[in-house]
């Protein structure tokens, strides 16, 4: 796969200059409107005060940055307490979401289990009927559940794609290894750690990294289920940015209010992207291994 | 994939397993066999446990709260004392304007998805398979993703920003001289606005499936086509469409299926500022009626109705497909 296209194949034409042109300018028109987005976001938390102020809110590249507002916003108020919520619900919502997942989906690729086909014809199905917004939420209320962080978990527990890629990626290990292990006496959990998990790092990475990052964006059963004070960052993020509620009156921070009010919001925004960005190279390195295709195919 | 499975199935078969008699009178004594199979099996069936609890929970006892839809909820009584009132909610729903003012947003915002966002990942794709450039298409291919896994409040937060009154654009534009437009806020402009950003959401992430299948067409096809003398158009036209054309139905039909759905956490973010005449789709509606407004039979009926209405659309849209000879989404 890596060597496709490399090299132009010999009967492929010499593309005209104005193609060549054209592609170029196409590309760059897709990348800028990419990532000058994110050049306003990020330049806009670096800036001083009197600059945002003068240009109307934001700029493209800050004459003299500072991390003023990264200061502001970090000394201990909302967006810190957040961070933190968010960490940790992140954290244990993908070690959850991990192990069942994991668990669920090793007893499935095995043949022969007892119940196996009827339980996997009844997640299938699910896919066709998913769960209503009314009844979830009256679920989680009737459990007893409100204004804990397992509401926020226990709901989205077990994605059904991710479930499919690693039943897909488990299926794709020869039965010999399978075999061999059990004649070595391994018992069928014994396999689950010593054989099958080692053979499967790059989906259990996948996997893990698309949970963590959907809990780490997850805002919506926040805003219902928790009180303010135990929100994670995504909703601080959603009221005091796209809310438009002022930052500088709700505690922000401790130290007070001293930045422009864009500059705190593009920080928050900076905040709860970079760990997006942090993750992202890693994701990056197992896109081309087909992980994703092979499974979206089955 | 299937066929490996085939090949285990049989390998399970022919192998003796660690339960001698099994097999030999195992239509006489179905339950002894199923018993037997447990046993051998337990580990794994205790495995399932946990997630099969999820699943039964979450999903299908979600499934059954539905029933709310047909009762008249009293949150002191609760979902099972309260008392029911058979289609009640139904008849008010089918009478309300404002139903069917959110069905109509939702369906003139799926339709400008469909003609809009629909095939732009297959354009993105089709430009970066044509790039000869590995590294420059690695490039853009990891810039291009990147949008995907940021929350919709930061995609919200970012073209407010950039398209806002006194934003990048407009800056630049009164800058030039020029008119400024009003996009954030407008309501004329939300529907436009709600599908560029799903665009630029997603396009990128969408070009994964097409680069794929652009990747499996056979190589000497090309070879071939261009040796008989077609150009880069024709071969365009003659190789690479029909090569991929089972991979656009599939997708299609899935998006037929999951046509009421138009992103609800985006739709929720942005309902406010431009108010539910202009913003309220089917999922909005449910969330203002049921969780904001407390009419939860209520809401739970116009979802309900949209749940129904989904599987229905899933149902034909897959029929449709084995009808076209296509794989479709389920057997």
């Amino acid at each position: 796969m890596s060597s496709h296209n490399a090299v132009r194949p010999a009967w492929m034409e010499r593309p005209r200059p104005l193609t060549k042109a054209a592609k170029g300018v196409a590309v760059a028109v897709v990348l800028a409107l990419v990532l000058i987005p994110f050049l306003v976001i990020v330049s806009t938390s670096l800036a001083s005060n009197r600059e945002v102020v003068a240009n109307g809110g934001w700029v493209l590249w800050p004459t003299e940055p500072t991390l003023r507002a990264y200061r502001t916003v970090l000394s201990g108020g909302i967006v810190t307490e957040a961070l933190g919520v968010s960490v940790v619900l992140t954290a244990a919502g993908t070690l959850f979401s991990l192990a069942c997942t994991t668990f669920l989906a090793y007893a499935l690729a095995r043949p022969g289990v007892f119940g196996g086909k009827p339980v996997l014809l009844l997640i299938l199905f699910t896919f066709l009927f998913p769960p209503g917004m009314i009844p979830a939420f009256l679920l989680v209320k009737g459990m007893g559940m409100m204004d804990t962080y397992a509401a926020l978990v226990a709901p989205v527990l077990i994605n059904v794609f991710n479930l499919i890629v690693l039943r897909g990626f488990f299926q794709g290990i020869p039965e010999e290894l399978y075999e061999a292990a059990r004649l070595d006496g391994a018992n069928d959990w014994q396999i689950l750690w010593r054989v099958v998990l080692p053979l499967s790092k790059a989906a259990l990475a996948v996997v893990s990294l698309f949970y963590a990052v959907s809990y780490w964006n997850a805002w919506f059963h926040a805003s219902i289920y928790l009180e303010s004070d135990h929100w994670p960052l995504s909703q601080v993020l959603r009221t005091y940015v796209i809310g438009g509620s002022q930052i500088a009156d709700t505690g922000l921070s401790e130290a007070g209010q001293v930045s422009a009010p864009q500059t705190t919001q593009m920080a928050v925004l900076v905040i709860a992207t970079v760990p997006i960005l942090l993750v992202y190279p890693f994701l990056q390195k197992y896109f081309t291994k087909g992980v994703l295709t092979g499974a979206i195919k089955s | 994939m299937s066929a490996v499975t085939k090949d285990r199935a049989e390998i399970e078969a022919v192998t003796p397993s660690t339960e001698p008699t099994e097999g030999a009178n195992a239509r006489k004594s179905g339950r002894g066999e199923k018993w037997k199979r447990f046993q051998r099996t337990r580990l794994l069936v205790l495995l399932m446990v946990p997630g099969l609890a999820y699943f039964l929970v979450f999903h299908y006892g979600a499934f059954i709260a539905n029933a709310v839809a047909f009762k008249e909820y009293v949150p002191f009584d609760g979902l099972w004392a309260s008392p029911w009132v058979g289609t009640e909610n139904f008849s008010r729903m089918f009478g309300d304007p404002d139903f069917w003012h959110a069905t109509w947003n939702t369906l003139f915002i799926a339709v400008l998805q469909l003609v809009f966002f629909f095939p732009a990942p297959l354009a993105l794709a089709l430009l970066l398979h044509s790039l000869t450039s590995d590294l420059l298409r690695r490039f853009t291919q990891s810039v291009i993703y990147l949008p995907h896994f940021l929350s919709w409040v930061v995609v919200v937060a970012l073209f407010q920003q950039v398209l806002g009154d006194t934003g990048l654009l407009n800056a630049t534009l009164s800058d030039a001289g020029l008119h400024t437009v009003d996009i954030i806020g407008n309501p004329d402009a939300y529907k436009p606005l709600v599908v560029l950003e799903v665009i630029w959401k997603d396009a990128g992430w969408g070009t994964i499936i097409f680069l794929a299948a652009l990747m499996q067409v056979n190589e000497q096809l090309y070879e071939a086509a261009a040796i008989d003398g077609a150009g880069p158009w024709r071969r365009f036209w003659h190789v690479t469409l029909p090569s991929i054309r089972p991979i656009v139905i599939l997708l299609l039909i899935m998006r037929l299926g999951d046509i009421l759905s138009v992103g609800f956490e985006q739709m929720l973010l942005q309902r406010q500022s431009v108010g539910p005449e202009a913003g309220e789709v089917l999922d909005t509606f449910v969330f203002w009626q049921g969780i904001v407004g407390g009419d939860t039979g209520y809401a739970a009926a116009a979802g309900l109705f949209k749940g129904v209405v989904g599987a229905a659309l899933v149902f034909t849209a897959n029929r449709i497909a084995h009808r076209l000879g296509e794989q479709g989404v389920y057997k």
